[in-house]
């Protein structure tokens, strides 16, 4: 098992025929077949896109054409950052099920309208500004590196799209693998936080162990340690490694202190790493040594 | 982006925010069309700068006098005096470094009466989704001390979509207003929703917003800043930044479109993502010495990136030495290899380089780099380059 997508998950792009666009779905396309099948585009429409490989996907108007004439239950967006907001708009009207922004840079307060959008309709939102998911030998949706991942254990989830990387290279040097690996994103306002994904991955049978890393600001890290301490009563629990980015980052780079204030003590390094081992998780104080912690903790 | 006190009040009134009738000086000639303009018989001459705490802040030049960055005047000349103490002078205060900031601006306002002194601000607060105020009786102090000390004297109030009679009803309460001061709320705390919605404000903090003696509220202080992201949608916004308030070398970056900000230690650093450069610095620490900066080079840099933002640490010069540290994901090593061998031929680099790569064509990267013939130290992974260059740094 995996969670979030797998070999049957279709995935229709939004800002396929972009640079960007166009880069990912041709990586996508070589890593194990995954299943891109149209992409949109509003004024191409009737149109195809080539693959590196000669494969063609049409390109429909809009994600409602786009899923009606494939069946997709993804979408994947590269839209630059003034249209992202739209894009994800789109995505929910066409109740796609599960919408990945890969976009970096949207207006935060285009996030705060799409955020009380998506809490009313049926669709999951990843990011933005993140690097996908994946789910090894199956499908790759975003932009990380297929190479250093392999089929295992492991669950990983992270604030931070390059130290997604390091947890997924280290687990695979140590020889555990991993079950599917989500990137959040690091924007403040988005459409995922921490919760749910553990939920996932404490619910999916071949997940046996978690990779969870966090970064300093708001209080996500805090609200999934206690998540994860009230699942340990029910007896939901599995092995856990953490780490936050963040420790030595400079202070009072905003003028005010206005966000201090609202997380109430929250949200730097000490407090998160504090809040994770009290809930089981062993934090390792080098983001080198993810895998190698995770190896300890399950020898116990 | 921040702007200054003097921008941020113009942009307030714009939207019919009560705010006092104040002039910007930007040199000396400008104080008599101050006097001029404001009647009297109290002047208050404030420092612009991007920093707090001016008021209890202290000048480094002795011309300056004992004062802080805000001072108040009861005669003409004394407006003159006081901006001849403070303009072009260094204010130090708990949020600038020990250097202090130079006041190349200052803000003459009306005085005014104050009967209480209140805290409100806005941001976007991270757990709903939403923005929201947050607004305290306690204004004119240190409000985390208070968040800290009395946090049942704070209220935080997401407001979902708009600011509706009760939420306003629920601020004023917060606030305890009555009379002619809870009319003013009922408008102000709206205005101040519209204006940080159209404007793409991240922060909005008015500390202290004042109940005057003749019972009406006024914004004493202002402080915004804006998304960066959605700049590109606010033109006249953009015109209100002021460079000389921002570091040489993050300016320069920020022309690269490269994330760097410039910090107290030794060593450079070089990395994509900015978690991973986050971690960069915190592995540094780890082994006992100080990052000189944070430098997230994007997922997308080319050779000419990557030399770029070498240069720019470079200008750092209590760099003492550099660790390049790159997960290609997307950027492949081999072209990294070369925009760090192309900046080092340029710069003639001095100090001690470590670089760890990894990701796609990392095998390529890494015999460019040792094929250079430059006096570049490979790493393997993070623990190793941290090690590495500590351990070159101290010999």
């Amino acid at each position: 098992m995996s969670i979030l997508i797998d070999k049957d998950t279709k995935v229709i792009v939004q800002g396929l025929t972009g640079k960007t666009g166009s880069f990912h779905t041709n990586q996508a396309l070589e890593y194990f077949g995954t299943q891109m099948v149209a992409g949109t585009h509003p004024k191409k429409a009737g149109t195809n896109w080539t693959a590196d490989s000669g494969k063609e996907l049409p390109i429909y108007a809009n994600a409602a054409d786009a899923k009606d004439a494939t069946g997709a239950n993804a979408s994947v967006i590269y839209v630059p950052p003034a249209g992202a907001a739209a894009a994800i708009e789109e995505a929910i009207d066409a109740e796609i099920p599960l919408i990945i922004c890969i976009t970096e840079g949207v207006p935060v307060l285009d996030m705060v309208r799409v955020k009380a959008k998506l809490d009313k309709s049926n669709s999951r939102l990843i990011g933005p500004n993140c690097p996908g998911v994946l789910t090894p030998e199956q499908c790759k949706i975003g932009i990380m590196p297929g190479k250093i991942f392999s089929k295992g254990s492991v669950g990983v989830v992270s604030r931070s799209g390059t130290l997604t990387y390091e947890a997924v290279y280290q687990t695979t040097v140590a020889g555990l693998g991993q079950t599917s690996a989500v990137g959040i994103g690091g924007d403040p306002v988005k459409g995922t936080e921490f919760i749910d994904m553990l939920e996932m991955f404490l619910a999916d049978d071949e997940t046996e162990q978690i990779i969870m890393i966090g970064e300093i600001g708001g209080s996500a890290e805090e609200e999934a340690a206690q998540f994860l301490i009230d699942e340990a009563k029910k007896g939901r629990k599995k092995p856990m490694v953490g780490f936050i980015a963040g420790r030595t980052a400079p202070k009072g780079r905003t003028m005010g202190h206005a966000g201090a204030i609202v997380s109430g003590g929250q949200g730097d390094a000490e407090s998160k790493i504090a809040a994770m081992e009290a809930a089981g998780i062993r934090v390792s104080p080098s983001p080198a040594r993810l895998g190698t912690t995770m190896v300890e903790v399950l020898k116990g | 982006m921040n702007i200054h006190e003097y921008q941020a009040k113009a942009v307030l009134k714009s939207y019919g925010a009560p705010v006092a009738d104040g002039v910007p000086i930007l040199t000396l000639d400008d104080v008599q069309k101050a006097v001029d303009t404001l009647p009297g018989p109290l002047w208050v001459v404030k420092s612009q700068i991007h920093a707090g705490g001016r008021g209890k802040g202290k000048f480094i030049e002795a011309a300056a006098g004992e004062k802080g960055g805000v001072r108040l005047a009861f005669s003409k000349d004394e407006v003159m005096e006081h901006a001849k103490a403070m303009l072009g002078h260094h204010l130090v205060t708990a949020q600038t470094s020990a250097e202090g900031k130079q006041v190349n601006r200052l803000y003459v306002e009306d005085g005014a009466d104050i009967d209480r002194e209140l805290y409100l601000s806005m941001l976007v607060d991270r757990a709903t989704g939403q923005i929201a105020f947050v607004a305290s009786t306690e204004g004119g102090m240190d409000i985390e001390e208070v968040a800290h000390e009395t946090p049942e004297k704070i209220l935080t109030l997401p407001v979902g979509g708009g600011v509706d009679a009760e939420a306003a009803g629920k601020l004023c309460d917060a606030l305890k207003l009555e009379g002619q001061a809870r009319a003013d709320g009922m408008e102000l705390f709206p205005t101040l929703y519209k204006a940080f919605t159209e404007k793409d404000m991240s922060m909005l903090e008015i500390n202290p917003l004042i109940v005057m003696e003749n019972g009406h509220l006024r914004v004493l202080d202002a402080k915004v800043s804006f998304d960066g992201n959605a700049l590109f949608r606010h033109p006249d916004i953009m015109d209100l930044r002021d460079t000389t308030e921002e570091d040489e070398k993050e300016i320069e970056a920020s022309e690269w479109d490269l994330a760097y900000i410039a910090l107290d230690g030794t060593i450079g650093c070089m990395v994509n993502g900015a978690g991973l450069a986050m971690a960069t610095m915190d592995i540094i620490k780890l082994y006992g010495e100080e990052p000189a900066n944070f430098c997230d080079v994007g997922g997308g840099a080319n050779a000419e990136k990557v030399a770029a933002a070498f240069k720019i640490i470079m200008k750092d010069p209590n760099v003492k030495g550099i660790l390049v540290n790159i997960f290609g994901g997307i950027m492949k090593c081999d072209v990294i290899a070369e925009g760090v061998i192309q900046a080092v031929k340029e710069t003639n680099l001095a100090v001690p380089l470590v670089v760890r790569l990894e990701g796609t064509n990392v095998d390529k990267g890494k015999a460019i780099l040792a094929d250079s013939g430059m006096n570049i130290i490979p790493a393997d992974d993070l623990d190793d380059a941290a090690q590495k260059i500590v351990a070159a740094v101290k010999a």
